[in-house]
């Protein structure tokens, strides 16, 4: 295994990503415009959005971490990537609820089953809600990372085809943000939706290193307590998702 | 789609998502924590059995005739 410095630059990131979250929430309430058609509840935009993208692009990184992990046999990228996913899994709940509740406000339902880009971000969610079940159903340390590799990889290059079909597809309520014309939001909107996905963008980074350090950590303790207690009293790990290094 | 909700009733649902991400964020960190200290209690844990180890070893060092 690699000794990665997982640690490295932590306390920075963390500070400039709280420093970037905080100003572009403060931009949102304080610099942004209401939204002429929803008013205030539109608000709810600079989180939701950036917490779906982030969450999205958060899944195709584990998938890029699942190739590179069968390329090498580095059970580092099996971390990396199994983190990558873990931490877009929490994001895109929040991504759910927060839309959920948005729906509400703006089209009076908390869901539209009819909406191809709910259903379809329910569904990339679904997916990887099995990640976890996947890996603690296969006991064997080996064929657990080389399989959650595999389902990273097929469910990494499914998002973007997901995306493409949605955009493809008629919406009937919910909005279109990325789009040619940059979603039609003026200068200040669209300065302070940058900031929030910065620092979202930034707050995944500095919460995948913090999960990383702390796998580590633990790796780094239970090999040390093996050393001190001996080889005669070499207890197995118990059965766990979470790679073992 | 409908006409945009008044301050008063759009208020609520924006201070709730809002809410919402504080509480991922918060819980996410109480778990962080949970894990920390559980760490931290196994590092004492190791140090004392080091620590009993260095006794043991200095005890029998002792009882060694020269």
């Amino acid at each position: 295994m690699t000794q990665a410095k997982f640690s490295r630059g932590l306390v920075p990131l963390s500070i400039v990503s709280v420093v970037l979250l905080v100003g572009g929430f403060a931009m949102v309430f304080f610099y942004a415009p209401n939204e002429a058609d929803q008013g205030f509840v539109q608000k709810i935009f600079y989180l939701h959005v950036p917490l779906a993208i982030v969450a999205l692009f958060g899944f195709v990184a584990g998938g890029v971490y699942g190739i590179r992990f069968l390329r090498s046999g580095d059970r580092t990228y099996d971390l990396r990537s199994y983190v990558a996913i873990h931490i877009s899994l929490i994001l895109a709940v929040g991504a759910l609820i927060t839309g959920s509740i948005w729906a509400k406000a703006s089209w009076g339902s908390w869901w539209v089953w009819d909406e191809p880009t709910l259903v379809s971000f329910l569904i990339v969610f679904l997916l990887y809600a099995c990640y976890q079940p996947l890996r603690f159903s296969i006991e064997d340390p080996e064929r657990q990372a080389r399989y959650a590799a595999v389902f990273a990889i097929v469910g990494g290059a499914f998002v973007p085809l997901n995306f493409m079909a949605v955009r493809a597809a008629e919406s009937l309520v919910h909005p279109r943000v990325l789009s040619t014309t940059g979603g039609a939001m003026p200068g200040s909107m669209r300065v302070t939706f940058l900031v929030c996905l910065a620092g979202m963008a930034l707050l995944f980074v500095t919460l995948n290193k913090y999960e990383l350090t702390s796998k580590q950590a633990t790796f780094a303790l239970r090999a040390l307590k093996r050393r001190l207690a001996g080889d005669d009293d070499w207890v197995p790990i118990r059965r766990s998702a979470a790679p073992q290094l | 789609m409908g006409p945009a909700l008044p301050l008063d009733d759009a208020g609520p649902y924006v201070a709730a998502a809002y809410l919402v991400f504080l509480a991922l964020v918060v819980i996410y960190v109480a778990i962080m924590a949970a894990k920390l200290s559980r760490i931290s209690r196994e590092i004492g844990e190791l140090a004392e059995l080091a620590a009993r180890r260095d006794e043991e070893r200095e005890a029998q060092r002792e009882t060694v005739p020269r």
